[in-house]
């Protein structure tokens, strides 16, 4: 086991530093120039070329790799070009933003997923399981951007239950808050569910067939802990594995729906560092991107162990 | 002579799956106590069969009777309590073991699904049935993949002997096994049933098995029984030209009269007697009557235009 987890820790390290190495080189290799674009038109090409020996950028790219490789492991980002503080302190409040966003949807990914999944299964060839196959595949065909501006026209402009757009702060009032991510989160989630949804009925369907099912019902098991403890229970396995593959699609998705609901997290945090041309703003944000879905890989990975005793003692 | 209880009885019992005809017509007691065994090919419907007696699928006809009551009458909740009786042990011991639960939580399943016992001792029990089957207490906490596969059967044995049923249905239990494994098997599970007291359905595609097993022996063709009788009438003097033949094919045996092709499609089934298309002795008849299970005497009974009945026959 503790080989194991080493071994996941030890995958960690590419998960973060590929994503990190490239976004580095494409940033570099794109046109723009971040010095031109902080003094505007009117600057003269000394003053350009002056900021860019104080920002490093006249080094050779090796030289500038290694300044940057060293600030990443120091956690030194360096300071941002348009916000003028250190990246460090800019990136946690739009993470918090993303996180709960990105938690919120995968909760209801999983809640509305395993439950239709599930009824999908032992429902199996009835009008119940064609109904929820049929919304599934609805849902896997329809673009997040384009449920999120369907929900905000339904719930915020028809109904005005929702707030159109913008955020409020947990500190600002918990409820408030919640209002202001919920549709974020529920046009994320629901795409993901759908995914969830037949994922789960499938794996739920495999191991209904397995011997092992049809030997506790031939021992007189009460079908209820046949599928709660036998079928649930391994299905889960591989909806694990899925859920995680989803919330990577659910942190990547939130950049989107970051943008239409003007959300103030990494998503949006990036689109508009690009446009600035901010590099160290971009790389923080994709560091800190990495990072989450690192974690969120070692958590799945763990979770897959502790599901699967074949996992762990091997 | 009193005749001896019957455990279970099934009656007329059928199984078509579409076109399939998997069991037609299939009538036999067993009795309490003994070891009976059902033998054919593969294809024969023998493990159909064993799913219709216990209710895992519902037949298409006729009916299941076990200690007197019908179990195809049954209610679902009435039928799931009735399975505490009758355990099952199937062939494939990788596939009938949840790989997420440990061994000793797997032998107390069966205690938990019909509250038998103190919940706190049910682990204990477990143990000991392990013991009883010849495997470690250490066994218990481990998990199923650990195990080969003739441990994975005492696994599976233990399990069955749980719930501490009268009957004990075992479907090809030690096919999926290396032969030297088998022979310990087949002991244990003889040496069980004796302790225990319980009947035991053994169902082989393998006629030494039977034979050195069972008391009584039932021959599947094609959905049906040919032929049914003691093991020393079946296995000292087969009248069936199917049963003879199955002996002239098993290895080690002389070669005579082999039996050549294969088991029809259960979906076209040959008019009259099944077995004709492949019998050496059929004649005009065979393809148009359909010879009904008859008595021989000595509680022996077979399928054959070419077996002559008894003349005491009592059916």
């Amino acid at each position: 086991m503790i080989r194991y987890i080493g071994r996941r820790l030890l995958l960690i390290l590419p998960t973060i530093f590929v994503p990190l190495i490239l976004v580095f080189l494409m940033l570099r290799l794109a046109p723009g120039d971040p010095a031109a674009q902080i003094l505007g038109d009117q600057a003269t090409p000394d003053q350009v070329a002056a900021l860019r020996h104080d920002m490093g950028l006249d080094q050779p790219l090796v030289v500038q790799f290694v300044f940057w490789l060293k600030g990443v492991l120091t956690l030194h980002l360096g300071a941002s070009f348009f916000f003028r503080q250190p990246v460090i302190d800019i990136l946690p409040s739009y993470a918090f933003v993303t996180i709960q966003v990105a938690l919120l949807a995968l909760f209801i990914a999983l809640v509305v997923g395993a439950c239709a999944g599930v009824a999908a299964a032992l429902k199996r060839d009835t009008p119940i399981d064609r109904g929820l196959v049929a919304l599934a595949v609805l849902g896997l065909s329809l673009p997040e951007f384009w449920f999120a501006l369907l929900l905000i026209f339904l719930f915020a402009v028809t109904w005005r239950i929702f707030p159109v757009a913008g955020y409020v702060a947990p500190s600002e009032g918990l409820v408030a808050s919640f209002m202001t991510i919920a549709l974020p989160a529920i046009a994320l989630g629901l795409r993901q569910s759908a995914l969830m949804t037949r994922m789960m009925r499938s794996s739920m369907l495999d191991v209904m067939s397995e011997p092992y099912i049809a030997t506790a019902r031939a021992q007189g098991l009460p079908e209820r802990r046949v599928v709660l403890r036998y079928a649930l229970r391994v299905a889960a396995a591989p909806f694990v594995t899925v859920a995680g593959l989803s919330a990577s699609h659910l942190l990547s998705g939130a950049v989107a729906i970051e943008l239409i609901f003007s959300l103030p997290g990494l998503g949006k945090l990036l689109i508009d560092a690009v446009g600035r041309r901010d590099y160290p703003v971009v790389e923080g944000a994709v560091l800190a991107i990495a990072i989450m879905l690192a974690i969120l890989n070692l958590a799945i990975d763990l979770l897959y162990a502790l599901l699967d005793p074949r996992v762990r003692l091997s | 002579m009193s005749p001896p209880e019957k455990l279970l009885e099934a009656r007329d019992l059928a199984k078509t799956f579409g076109k399939v005809a998997a069991v037609r017509g299939v009538s036999f007691a067993l009795r309490r106590g003994e070891t009976f065994g059902i033998v054919g090919e593969s294809g024969s419907g023998k493990s159909t069969l064993a799913r219709l007696l216990l209710r895992l699928i519902e037949p298409s006809g006729g009916g299941v009777h076990f200690r007197g009551r019908d179990l195809t009458s049954l209610g679902r909740e009435e039928m799931r309590r009735e399975r505490r009786h009758i355990q099952m042990i199937f062939q494939d011991p990788f596939g009938s073991l949840n790989p997420r639960m440990t061994v000793g939580e797997l032998v107390a399943e069966p205690m938990h699904a019909h509250d038998i016992g103190e919940r706190g001792d049910r682990g204990a029990r477990a143990l000991k049935l392990l013991d009883e089957v010849g495997l470690p207490a250490a066994a218990g906490a481990r998990y199923p993949h650990e195990f080969s596969g003739g441990q994975r059967q005492r696994i599976a044995i233990a399990r069955a002997l749980a719930s501490e049923p009268a009957l004990i249905v075992a479907d090809e239990p030690v096919s999926a096994l290396d032969v030297s494994v088998q022979a310990q098997v087949l002991n244990l599970l003889l040496d069980l049933k004796e302790r225990h007291g319980m009947t035991l359905l053994f169902i082989s595609h393998d006629l030494r098995v039977v034979e050195f097993i069972c008391d009584r022996i039932a021959v599947m063709y094609l959905g049906e029984i040919v032929e049914l009788g003691d093991k020393a009438a079946i296995c000292g003097e087969p009248r069936h030209p199917y049963t003879q033949a199955l002996f002239a094919s098993a290895p080690g045996r002389p070669k005579t009269a082999r039996l050549a092709g294969e088991i029809p499609n259960a979906a076209d089934v040959p008019s009259g007697c099944a077995f004709r298309t492949r019998c050496p002795r059929a004649f005009d008849r065979c393809a148009i009557d359909h010879p009904p299970l008859r008595a021989l005497g000595g509680e022996r009974f077979a399928a054959c235009h070419l077996v002559e009945p008894a003349a005491e026959a009592v059916s």
